[in-house]
């Protein structure tokens, strides 16, 4: 087998599969093209993360970490989850398959991404600025400057960026504009030629 | 619990018969087929035998046949032993899209020593159009390599057509033929290919016995270097028990074939009619009738292919994929992009192939397992949640 016990167990039954409608905060990441998507919805009170539930779409590796990532943050203040990294996933879980690493382990980055909009939506409500301050360097653009295979952060943002963690260039596809990889003939989005 | 093995194009088991007949050579009948004495008269007596029970499989004479370790081997000797060979009189190759990667890579090889490649696409059932080979020849283009049958989507190649078009510009053609060897008549006199590709654990042989046919008079430039053995083209000790093993395996296939191919289809059809019927949002790839008679697929929406394996993995069912997920490299399945798949699509790839021993029971049985396990992920599925969310306004 190529996952552990506990991945298995998780994949088999996994906790906390669904959705809440009216959910406090929703975050979402990834992307079909590299095969998994997670998305995490959030119930706060008193600071803490009373109810959460996801799904996902991928492979054992993925529904095994947001089943972990779900059950090692319920209950916990905000500040708590947001010091659940992936990695401290993975060990959760008895480790991963090496190549399954950058690509399935996104729990975390999804958990983040719904406290993140919860933040933002809790400001919005208290009357605080419009539009509230961008939580990273890239957040005024961050629909394009994720990587499409693991939606993590890219470096550099001039014409060729990389992804740290999937170890790919990426040029900027000259018909929609969106990242690429290099190595490809076509942009993965659009099907456009990509220039060398 | 109960086990059913749906993997035919990861492999097969072997033959009792086949395993019979090669046990000697592991054990007393050691002789290296190169040795003057009678060990080695013996060994090479078994070696010849089996070639000529390969030749015959294919309608080929035993001389045109070269034993290689592998159906990627026997690709890459054709694809690269063809094109270095006949190197001076041009550098261009033609193959299509959805080529294994034995195939592929070989020319991918070439082309970083000079060659030039070009790839002919398939229409949706997977299917290369002759027309769009022939376009793709240039006064350079030296070979012209298309598949028999794509074990991944079952569909069937137009090779005759295409190396009539390819034979009258003076190209030499291969065919990689090891999904479909052992499984549909091959005769390649009929199909007019200089080459063809076979591997013996995908009709019941051993694994390590494989072969290339190369019509006489056409040349390759091995890959081993080194020996007299196999003509010179391919170089090494003969694996004698693989390649003896490989020869019973021919000699049954060929009694067998027709019969296989008639209980397998009839079971492989079941599967398909049921699998539309019982789940919803599933299409079949490949084409829908000119296929391997043992192998069904499909792509399941809103589901990831490993996932789907996992699960029925746990119920005892063996199949496999072509998602990204499933792979190594994380990549989605090339044959599916190359057909028009979408990616989200091409995830859900799941492929089934059966077994000459597959039986009805096998086919219910999966047939009962499969909806639930879908259901369940499906409402795991954001994507799933998105298309219910659509279809309600």
């Amino acid at each position: 087998m190529i996952y552990s016990d506990k991945v298995m167990e998780h994949f088999s039954n996994p906790r906390n599969v669904g959705v809440i409608p009216d959910a406090d905060g929703v975050g979402q990441v990834g992307n079909p093209v590299c095969g998994d998507m997670m998305s995490f919805y959030i119930k706060v009170q008193d600071g803490r993360l009373a109810d959460i539930k996801f799904q996902t779409f991928g492979c054992g590796a993925a529904i095994a970490v947001s089943s972990m990532v779900s059950e090692m943050a319920k209950g916990k203040t905000l500040e708590e989850a947001e010091a659940i990294t992936n990695d401290k996933v993975a060990e959760e879980l008895g480790g991963l398959p090496k190549n399954k690493l950058h690509c399935s382990n996104l729990g975390a980055d999804a958990l983040h991404k719904a406290i993140e909009d919860y933040r933002k939506k809790s400001r919005a409500g208290a009357g605080a600025e419009e539009a509230a301050a961008p939580a990273g360097p890239h957040a005024d653009h961050d629909e394009e400057c994720s990587c499409p295979y693991c939606d993590g952060p890219l470096d550099g943002m001039e014409e060729i960026c990389s992804c740290r963690h999937c170890d790919i260039d990426f040029v900027e596809c000259p018909e929609c504009g969106k990242y690429t990889n290099r190595a490809e003939k076509n942009c993965v989005a659009c099907g456009a030629a990509i220039a060398k | 619990m109960k086990r059913v093995y749906l993997d035919h194009i990861a492999g097969t088991p072997l033959l009792p018969e086949a395993l019979e007949a090669m046990l000697p050579f592991f054990k007393e009948r050691f002789g290296n087929p190169q040795s003057l004495h009678e060990a080695g008269q013996i060994a090479l007596g078994a070696v010849e035998e089996a070639r000529d029970s390969v030749a015959r499989l294919v309608n080929a004479s035993a001389a045109e046949i070269v034993f290689t370790a592998s159906g990627s081997e026997a690709n890459t000797l054709a694809v690269k032993g063809l094109a270095l060979a006949g190197r001076n009189k041009g550098t261009h190759l033609v193959l299509s899209a959805i080529e294994h990667n034995s195939v592929l890579n070989a020319a991918r090889s070439l082309e970083k020593m000079g060659f030039a490649v070009t790839l002919v696409p398939v229409d949706k059932t997977g299917t290369v159009d002759p027309g769009d080979v022939a376009k793709a020849l240039t006064k350079e283009t030296i070979l012209v390599s298309v598949m028999l049958a794509n074990a991944e989507v079952g569909t069937i190649e137009p090779v005759a057509e295409i190396a009539r078009i390819a034979k009258a510009r003076g190209v030499t053609v291969h065919t990689d033929a090891v999904a479909a060897a052992g499984q549909i008549p091959i005769d390649v006199k009929a199909l007019g290919v200089d080459a063809l590709s076979l591997a013996g654990d995908q009709f019941y042989g051993p694994k390590g016995g494989a072969a290339l046919f190369l019509k006489k008079g056409a040349r390759v430039l091995p890959l081993i270097e080194g020996g007299v053995q196999e003509g010179g083209r391919r170089g090494g000790t003969e694996n004698v028990p693989a390649i003896v093993g490989l020869g019973k395996a021919a000699e049954i296939a060929a009694v067998r074939l027709a019969g296989r191919a008639e209980k397998a289809r009839l079971l492989r059809d079941r599967l398909i009619a049921e699998m539309l019927r019982k789940i919803g949002h599933v299409v079949l790839t490949g084409h829908p009738l000119n296929r391997l008679p043992h192998q069904a697929s499909f792509c399941v929406e809103f589901v990831e292919g490993e996932a789907m394996l996992l699960s029925l993995d746990m119920k005892g069912v063996a199949a496999s994929s072509g998602s990204a997920c499933t792979s190594k490299t994380l990549k989605a399945s090339h044959v599916l992009l190359a057909m028009g798949l979408d990616h989200a699509l091409a995830q859900g790839s799941l492929v089934f192939s059966l077994l000459e021993s597959a039986a009805s029971e096998d086919i219910e049985y999966l047939l009962d397992v499969f909806p639930p396990i879908i259901d369940r992920l499906r409402k795991m599925s954001p994507l799933y949640t998105d298309y219910l969310k659509e279809n309600q306004k």
